[in-house]
């Protein structure tokens, strides 16, 4: 006698506690096997696109904090590379080393909860979550003393930086990064090598190069694959030619080839956080830049590499005070669109590893 | 009766504790006893909450719970009364009389469980001549309430919760049942106190290959990480229990500490010599192991990720079964043709074996890929 | 998929977890001990000083959200005078861009953090609310004077002292 059988639909999310925020997949399962995925995304869309062409160009940078709220620094840098190119406005060195020391350690702390939520998702009970947070504590304490807020750092501004940082901020820098290689030892010795780590994340959730490309995914999860493509080294911004670092590759593009690639990616920022501040010149942090900026007509796209990917700010000016258009390329949602081809075919526990591993953050996918 | 050679009692209930001229004999130590059961089954419950939160912060670098009460010992108390004066929310459209009878189905065989348990010599409330087998018959039927609530609760992260706990736990069974034969071929008896009165030495050290198996199996049996697909927060939310609040809920979460304390005193009393000790008196030294063994568990699930479905099956299938089998016919092996060996010598030839064989039976375990082609 | 090792690595795990065990909890017990905050913290209000300010508006013209509402009339001199300055702090989202848009330097952050109120009415705070007291705290956000002037920010970096 064949049992009669059918699939049903199960709602992860919006309110999971594995989708990261308010996003929600409609999964038709057979058992425990996935068949089909729709993404549900939207319930955390503010419209920053549209608000921001009512503000001033300054304005705008506030609300970049907003949109990936694990990276703000990157999101600031994104848009004022973007605005700059757009206005031909060249910031001093010394703002452009900052932004970079800014930058890494924004990616050290975003990789750092990619990995602890990724083992989060794989059931670990909060312990590695938790030894991440600690860490990234310690770069939201730098944060916090050279710009005054822990999550919405608003730093960096068109031609410079906010504000110089304080005396201290270099010495506490330097112990933190002199500290944080025997973290991330530590952190591998806990995981790198757990068997049921290995056995959950390798050959999981695998991503083709080709396909890699086809989805135009960025960032860790390209790399992953074993496309060498890092915005930094291909379409050098800022000073980051003068910095030597090693681009870490994937070979087979699973989950554990992506969060080998975050691992290494952290020990790179390192090198270059050390690099720069060797290098750190003096000097102004401020170009003259006039007080009520009106960029010339046209339009500008800049991009760097952020921590989940090319993030990419597209602006159309028409000569006014505000944007004509903003519009965002965000990483999370571009990465996202593999979510179909990785997900049909597996398990449910397998399918909040892979979209832990793909690392999203709602805030920048919704926008 | 006697059967392969030795002798059997028949099937009888001792009740031996107190002294025989009580009045009414048998039923006041009834009566006492399912007060002490009672009692250290729900004092114990809440002191587990209460010791898991606060290791498990130690381990997570918190401090933990530490405001209500001194060191926050009140803070189960506390949870407790919050838990009962919440609003008891039964969902639209849920099998009524399951979804009402399961959080009682679940606790009263958990707590069953403990008639047998031995605090001190002979003190338990029955000392069944069958005791473990009775533990075995008793413990497995818990998992029908869980089941009953993932089915009645109408919800479908409630049904695969309960679709994972039955593949889960009846597989668990039978190696579960294996490793504890070991044991009993050791002791010569299925009696709690008697196992415990058997053991000049501890019988983790005789059987080294059992304990790890009945650690493992009786971990999958009470859904504790890493095989805790029952109520995997990441995936299915909170399983079984998602639609209950309130009292039955607190059932619910009394069942699974329950179960918990079930299993650390079942493997004190099996492996690590229950209650016998120097200098300290027998009821401490069963509760220092059973929080000893209670303190292993918070470790594995302070460090573990859970595994997937067909991960954990393929573990007690293929890894978990074969080996209990050949712990078997060992120990089998070891009391027929030698029973007058030096214990020590077992020891150390069991402890090179359990090595040998969990090394090449690793080798041997491989899982498949992820994908199932759709 | 086929392991290479028989448990090892879950024996090594389970070492870290322990040796973290024994490392001091990183909490702070908040409302007891507290760490001393970043001396440019952004809090969630105002300072006005009232002395220096000249009515320019421009705090209000920098502001993303419009949540500082200016009104202001010439008196008998010709001079600029504010009538009013409200901030609510309910929509304010703490971004600094008005200390920054002053040009007298005489608005700044404030280093308070709490200021929970119980109606959403009281969010809203007048120029008295926000004026420069002897009990305000203003924060060295944009005013390198105060922020010499202010206590050093804990690290965590720098361990545990603060819980001593």
């Amino acid at each position: 006698m064949a049992l009669k059988t059918e699939t049903f639909i199960l709602n992860a999310g919006p309110q999971h506690p594995s989708t990261h925020g308010v996003f929600r997949m409609r999964l038709t399962l057979d058992g425990e096997v996935i068949q089909d995925v729709e993404p549900v995304f939207g319930y955390l869309h503010r419209g920053i696109e549209k608000l921001a062409e009512g503000l001033t160009y300054p304005q705008d940078i506030v609300f970049t904090d907003r949109l990936d709220y694990l990276a703000s620094m990157t999101n600031n840098q994104a848009y004022v590379v973007a605005v700059e190119k757009l206005a031909g406005i060249q910031a001093p060195e010394r703002a452009e080393y900052l932004r970079v020391i800014m930058a890494e350690l924004m990616r050290i702390s975003s990789h750092l909860m990619a990995v602890g939520f990724l083992l989060n998702d794989l059931g670990a009970f909060l312990t590695p979550l938790l030894y991440m947070y600690r860490e990234r504590e310690k770069i939201l304490d730098l944060f916090d003393m050279v710009c005054g807020q822990r999550l919405t750092y608003n730093y960096m501004r068109i031609g410079g930086v906010s504000q110089d940082i304080p005396e201290e901020f270099i010495p506490a820098l330097k112990k933190y990064i002199d500290s944080l290689p025997g973290f991330i030892n530590e952190y591998e010795q806990l995981l790198a090598t757990n068997e049921i780590v290995l056995i959950r994340t390798k050959n999981v959730g695998i991503l083709t190069k080709e396909s890699a490309i086809n989805y135009s995914a960025a960032g860790p999860v390209l790399r992953g694959s074993g496309v060498k493509w890092d915005i930094r080294k291909a379409d050098p911004y800022s000073v980051y030619e003068r910095f030597k670092f090693e681009v870490p590759v994937g070979s087979v593009g699973d989950i554990y080839d992506r969060y080998r690639v975050r691992i290494e990616e952290m020990h790179q920022s390192i090198a270059i956080i050390r690099q720069a501040m060797e290098q750190l010149p003096q000097g102004e942090i401020q170009a003259k830049i006039p007080k009520v900026l009106r960029p010339p007509k046209g339009e500008a796209y800049g991009h760097i590499e952020g921590p989940k990917g090319e993030l990419g700010f597209y602006l159309v000016s028409d000569g006014s005070t505000n944007p004509y258009r903003l519009h965002v390329r965000p990483p999370s949602l571009i990465n996202l669109t593999a979510l179909k081809e990785l997900l049909v075919g597996v398990k449910i526990a397998d399918a909040m590893a892979i979209f832990g591993s793909i690392d999203i953050c709602v805030g920048e996918v919704d926008r | 009766m006697s059967i392969l050679g030795r002798n059997v009692l028949p099937l009888t209930v001792h009740a031996s504790v107190l002294a025989p001229d009580w009045p009414w004999g048998f039923w006041s130590h009834m009566i006492i006893f399912v007060v002490i059961v009672m009692a250290f089954v729900i004092l114990m419950a809440m002191g587990f909450i209460w010791f898991e939160r606060r290791v498990i912060s130690r381990y997570q670098i918190r401090i933990g719970p530490n405001r209500i009460g001194p060191f926050g010992l009140l803070q189960p108390v506390a949870d407790v009364i919050k838990i009962l004066i919440k609003e008891d929310i039964v969902p639209l459209n849920v099998d009524k009389i399951i979804h009402l009878l399961a959080p009682a189905v679940a606790i009263i065989p958990a707590i069953m469980v403990f008639a047998v348990i031995p605090f001190s010599n002979g003190a338990s409330l029955v000392d069944l001549n069958i005791g473990i087998l009775y533990i075995v018959a008793i413990s497995s039927i818990s998992i029908v309430g869980q089941v009953m609530a993932g089915w009645g609760s109408n919800n479908k992260y409630a049904l695969i919760s309960a679709m994972r706990v039955i593949a889960q736990v009846v597989s668990y069974e039978i190696p579960l049942a294996l490793s504890i034969i070991g044991v009993v071929l050791f002791a010569g008896t299925l009696s709690m106190n008697g196992i415990v009165q058997q053991q000049s030495i501890p019988f983790i050290l005789l059987q080294p290959l059992g304990f790890i198996i009945y650690f493992l199996a009786s971990l999958a049996e009470v859904n504790r990480t890493p095989f805790d697909l029952l109520e995997a927060e990441g995936e299915i939310v909170a399983g079984y229990n998602i639609e209950y609040s309130g009292f039955k809920f607190a059932l619910f979460y009394l069942t699974e500490y329950t179960e918990a304390i079930a299993i650390s005193t079942i493997i004190t009393t099996l492996y690590l010599a229950g209650w016998k000790g120097p200098f300290l008196p027998p009821v401490l030294w069963f509760l220092i192991k059973v929080f000893a063994v209670f303190t292993l568990i918070i470790w594995v699930r302070a460090t573990l990720p859970r595994l997937r479905i067909d991960q954990v099956m393929g573990f007690a299938w293929k890894f978990l079964l074969p080996l209990a089998f050949i712990n078997l016919l060992i120990t089998g092996v070891q009391v027929v043709a030698w029973p007058d060996l030096s214990q020590w010598v077992i020891v150390a030839v069991n402890i090179v074996l359990s090595a040998v064989l969990i090394v090449a039976f690793s080798r041997m375990f491989r899982t498949k890929g992820d994908k199932v082609e759709a | 998929m086929k392991l290479k090792s028989y448990g090892e690595g879950i024996a090594k795990g389970m070492l870290v977890t322990m040796k973290n065990a024994i490392r001091d909890p990183i909490t702070t017990q908040y409302p007891e001990k507290r760490l001393n905050i970043s001396r440019r913290s952004r809090g969630n209000q105002l300072v006005w000083n009232k002395t220096a300010c000249i009515s320019c508006s421009m705090c209000a013209r920098a502001c993303p959200v419009n949540c500082i509402t200016m009104v202001t009339s010439r008196d008998e001199n010709k001079k600029l005078q504010m009538d009013k300055m409200d901030v609510d702090t309910g929509v304010c989202i703490s971004c600094g861009l008005c200390v920054e848009a002053c040009p007298q330097k005489c608005l700044f952050m404030s280093r308070d953090y709490e200021k929970a109120v119980y109606s959403r009415k009281k969010l809203k705070l007048t120029k008295e609310d926000i004026l420069m007291t002897d009990s305000s705290k203003p924060s060295g956000y944009y005013s390198p004077e105060n922020e010499t002037k202010l206590p050093k920010q804990t690290l965590l970096i720098d361990g545990k002292k603060w819980d001593k």
